[in-house]
């Protein structure tokens, strides 16, 4: 009896293996692994969504600047003396702009100076103004304020992206000025500027001689109304300082009252980033006289590319990526439908279309690549069709499509329940009446989701196209399918390669449009799904 | 002159079909149920046997004629282009062409000025056959299908042979592009293999085909064969598609497992649709994240724990491919998942087992032929990626398999030796055919073993 009720709980009933403490721990452990599970099942979701947000911004975030584009406003004088009216074409449209820009920027003299000011605005810049004379011929003849693109490394600056960390602080000491061009001493009365000078990782000389070399970060000393470079900090005998410094634009007087001159620093060095420290005074100058100006930027939008970031385009990508598409839907579309209908509808069952069966099934699951080796076995070397060209581009990529469609409208059509048929057999249709006049109408929602599909994924591809001649650097664009073009994926590819950091953005900016297309032909592709997809 | 002809042909189609239609209709004066088939059908025939025949006629001609247009240049112009390689050839070719036809030309001489206006007159002469023959074609054809309407002509019939022979023509096609593949890679890689013995392509351990012809005191043409040794590629592909698949295969499978057995109906309907945009995020988008975001992240992180990391390292080029690959393995994995019967499932809960008991000891190993197939159809796609490492891993071939360092891969060397000024002749071209057939082979055998495993060990449940 004893040894009964010890195994009596306290509710009366038998301890089994099942609720004593190990199987709680047991219980407890199992729920926990349960837990971890579905936590990893969670995670590997996340990780995914982490992932597309990260890309996304990223790519929105570069793309964001490349929308905009910074333009000078420069009063460019187009009278007959400059530009002739009767030789519009002999005339050096470039000269004309650069001589506007060098009056509002007189304290560039030296010829340094004067290259670095025409290095400000973009090389297209004459070629713009030319255009826009002869399609309105009335500005002829006067002074009239036109606005240029600046260059990339410039609208890149003004954008913000380029040396745009700095501070201005004030300086507390009364200024002497020894002269007020060229290379001038500068007295301090006050040691402050030795502090500024050793966090800007000045080089130090002998007799605490600071030296401002193009590896420090760069001190701008702003004082009536000029801008003085410091280029070396000493400390002086009386408590204060002295400096060596080049001005770069004039200052009004050669004295400054203490606590009014103000000390620009420019975080990282001068040799350290592609715009001098001249290049951005002028620029600030420009921008105080609110001459500069942000526009929405439809160059990028209506040209070609090119190898100045601020003159590059993405239309002719645009339309080549159009006219290859075209292509491509014009083969792939009828022959893939095509052959769906064959294998579904009447095709027998023997090995030949087995073999075909096996066949499209591996051609779908091939390396792009191999098509790309393909197309230029066959259709550039054996048939001798032009490199580069979108109809070639066209028909490869539909190669590569067809597989995918005739999947999807074979699904599509199998779908289509097989009374259809039976009722239009019934009443004395033909097999082909039937296939065209019943079951294609009604699988063909399905067949053109799978068509949308296919096209998307033929947009985004690349590597074939590398292989047949469309990589190469096309300004013009094209006209036709025969015409040498560049698709939007390569164009990406292409800029992704160049090492100015204007074309960064670009990339992005081309990437937000491919995926833009992307997104409104799957889009399309849902709705056609939604609306008249019918469930039988 | 051929766009017209083209659009003579759609309206000569267009004529034909109502002429024929016309005509049955007047055979039977108005009783049309006299007709064996319906008047369309007539039309139809008409149409179909008028411009069909010029129609194939014509998309021969487009085929055939700029290659025999060449070489009559070449064979005219063959002293003055006696000394010259393939490419100036080819580019002589191309610039006449350009004259021709009204394009843009680098610079002009008088043998290229003749080769243009030889051009010409060749050109014009072939478009006056073609249009010759189209319409010898359609007249032809459209006579003797005329003479042939009349009430007790089977119409139907010959239009339904007509269409069902179009139809099995356009199934052919997939089996004339596996063909047009592997014919193209096995010539051009023969040639290769006759100047470089395809041991050692398969097992040299050097890759350096651009310092092919480089060598000081080499004959012009002569190939060195200890360049073209393909293992470090192969290794490097495979450094890199396993970093991917360690990346892909449990993120997709726990992805696939949580889509179809705990997520709730919201989250679903947020989670699809993330995995549906990363699978349709095109290569290049990602191959451009990976070189700008992505590398310099870990050649950061490398350097912050004091590793030396390259900036085109293997592992950047291989997570972003994982990660590429995700959407792909779930989606496969989610089918097969989903195919395991429920009553398995149900068997397992009766048993007392914990939901993810039931996964990891029932439903797994009942897909797991599935799963495997999976996994080998996500590693022939990594395989056979080019954009991600094209952008984002090294050119030099490394034999190594350490991850941190730059590695190379076959598609990357494919691409790297096709893209930009090429001779066709040379054998750095062709070994981009041979690795191109390699890449082919690989891919190809991944895929009927994928579809083997699923043959042999599926279970039949039901």
């Amino acid at each position: 009896m004893t040894d009964t009720t010890s195994t009596m709980g306290a509710v009366g009933r038998p301890r089994s293996i099942h609720a004593d403490d190990a199987a709680k721990a047991r219980l407890k452990k199992r729920y926990a692994a349960e837990q971890r599970f579905k936590w990893l099942g969670a995670a590997a979701i996340a990780i995914s969504a982490l992932f597309l947000v990260l890309l996304l911004s990223t790519i929105v975030t570069q793309a964001w600047p490349a929308l905009r584009m910074n333009y000078i406003t420069l009063p460019v004088d187009l009278s007959s003396a400059k530009v002739d009216p009767a030789a519009l074409d002999s005339v050096n449209y470039d000269t004309v702009i650069q001589e506007a820009l060098a009056a509002k920027i007189p304290d560039a003299s030296s010829r340094q100076d004067r290259r670095l000011v025409r290095g400000m605005i973009s090389t297209g810049a004459g070629l713009q103004l030319r255009k826009d004379i002869a399609e309105d011929p009335s500005m002829l003849g006067k002074t009239v304020d036109y606005a240029v693109p600046v260059d990339d490394f410039a609208d890149l600056y003004l954008k913000g992206l380029l040396a745009a960390k700095g501070s201005v602080a004030p300086v507390q000491s009364a200024i002497t000025l020894s002269a007020d061009s060229g290379d001038v001493d500068i007295g301090f009365d006050k040691d402050e500027i030795l502090t500024f000078a050793h966090a800007s990782g000045a080089t130090e000389g002998e007799n605490g001689v600071l030296n401002l070399t193009s590896g420090a970060a760069s001190l701008l000393l702003e004082i009536n109304g000029g801008i003085i470079k410091l280029t070396q900090v000493a400390p002086a005998a009386n408590g204060g300082a002295a400096a060596k410094g080049t001005v770069i634009t004039k200052p009004q007087g050669t004295t400054q009252a203490a606590g009014t001159a103000k000390l620009r620093v420019i975080d990282a060095s001068e040799s350290s980033r592609k715009i001098s420290d001249k290049e951005i005074v002028w620029l600030e100058g420009l921008k105080g006289q609110n001459l500069v100006e942000s526009r929405f930027n439809s160059i990028f939008f209506t040209s070609g590319a090119s190898r100045e970031p601020e003159l590059a385009g993405i239309w002719g990508a645009v339309v080549g990526s159009f006219l290859t598409m075209v292509v491509t839907l014009a083969i792939a579309f009828p022959i893939g439908v095509s052959a769906a209908i064959y294998l579904e509808e009447f095709a027998p069952k023997n090995r030949w279309t087995n073999l075909i069966e096996v066949n499209i099934n591996n051609l779908a699951a091939v390396p792009s690549i191999v098509f790309g080796l393909l197309g230029l076995a066959v259709f550039l070397n054996f048939f001798g069709l032009p490199r580069s060209a979108p109809v070639v581009g066209g028909m490869v990529l539909a190669l590569m499509t067809m597989p995918i469609i005739i999947i999807a409208s074979r699904a599509s059509i199998r779908a289509v329940p097989p009374s259809i048929r039976e009722a239009a057999l019934g009443i004395g249709a033909s097999k082909v009446q039937t296939v065209f006049h019943h079951v294609l109408p009604l699988a063909m929602p399905g067949i053109m989701t799978g068509t949308i599909l296919g096209m998307a994924h033929a947009l985004g591809e690349t590597a074939p196209l590398l292989m047949i001649g469309m990589v190469a650097f096309i300004v013009d664009i094209p006209g036709g399918f025969t015409d040498p073009a560049t698709i939007l994926p390569v164009q990406i590819f292409m800029w992704a390669d160049f090492p100015e950091p204007g074309f960064q953005q670009k990339t992005s900016a081309a990437i937000l449009i491919l995926l833009a297309f992307l997104i409104i032909m799957n889009a399309i592709a849902v709705i056609l799904r939604r609306r008249f997809e019918r469930r039988w | 002159m051929v766009t017209y002809l083209v659009f003579a042909l759609i309206a000569l189609f267009v004529a034909a079909y109502f002429v024929g239609r016309s005509r049955a209709v007047a055979s039977v004066n108005g009783e049309v149920s006299k007709l064996h088939s319906l008047p369309g059908q007539h039309g139809m025939f008409l149409a179909l046997v008028s411009v069909v025949p010029a129609l194939l006629a014509l998309i021969i001609w487009s085929l055939i004629t700029p290659g025999i247009e060449s070489n009559i240049i070449k064979n005219n112009f063959a002293t003055e282009l006696g000394g010259l390689g393939v490419p100036q050839v080819e580019a002589f070719i191309r610039d006449a062409r350009a004259m021709a036809f009204g394009g843009v030309v680098g610079f002009t001489d008088a043998t290229k000025e003749a080769a243009a206006a030889l051009y010409k007159t060749v050109h014009a002469r072939s478009v006056w056959i073609i249009l010759l023959i189209c319409a010898v074609l359609a007249i032809g054809g459209f006579v003797w299908g005329y003479g042939k309407i009349a009430p007790p002509y089977r119409a139907r019939h010959m239009v339904e042979r007509i269409v069902r022979i179009f139809l099995i023509a356009c199934s052919a096609v997939a089996i004339l592009t596996t063909i047009g593949i592997v014919l193209s890679l096995i010539f051009e890689s023969l040639r290769f293999f006759q100047q470089v013995p395809i041991h050692k392509f398969l097992f040299g351990t050097h890759w350096s085909p651009q310092s092919a012809f480089t060598g000081a005191g080499t004959a012009q043409g002569a190939v060195d064969p200890n360049i073209f040794g393909m293992v470090p590629l192969f290794v490097g592909t495979l450094l890199i598609t396993f970093i991917a698949m360690l990346v892909a295969a449990p993120t997709g499978l726990m992805a696939a497992i949580y889509l179809s057995d705990y997520a709730s109906k919201p989250v679903r309907a947020v989670a699809k649709p993330i995995l549906e945009i990363l699978a349709g995020i095109p290569t290049v988008v990602y191959g451009f994240f990976a070189a700008l975001t992505v590398a310099p992240f870990f050649r950061g992180l490398g350097e912050s724990i004091g590793l030396g990391v390259a900036s085109e390292s293997a592992l950047a080029a291989g997570v972003v491919m994982g990660i590429m690959i995700i959407p792909f393995v779930s989606s496969l994995s989610d089918d097969v998942i989903n195919a395991v019967p429920q009553s398995l499932r149900d068997g397992s809960a009766g048993l007392g087992a914990t939901k993810s008991e039931t996964i990891r000891k029932v439903v797994l190993p009942a897909a797991l032929p599935g799963i495997v197939s999976a996994m080998l159809l996500a590693v022939s796609r990594a395989i056979g990626e080019t954009m991600i490492v094209v952008m984002a891993a090294g050119l030099a071939a490394n034999l190594t398999v350490n991850p941190l360092e730059a590695v190379t891969t076959v598609t990357v060397q494919i691409v790297t030796l096709l893209v930009g000024d090429q001779e066709f002749d040379s054998a750095k071209t062709l070994a981009a055919f041979a690795l191109g057939l390699v890449l082919f082979c690989i891919t190809l055998a991944l895929n009927i073993v994928a579809l083997r495993v699923v043959q042999k060990y599926r279970e039949q449940y039901d």
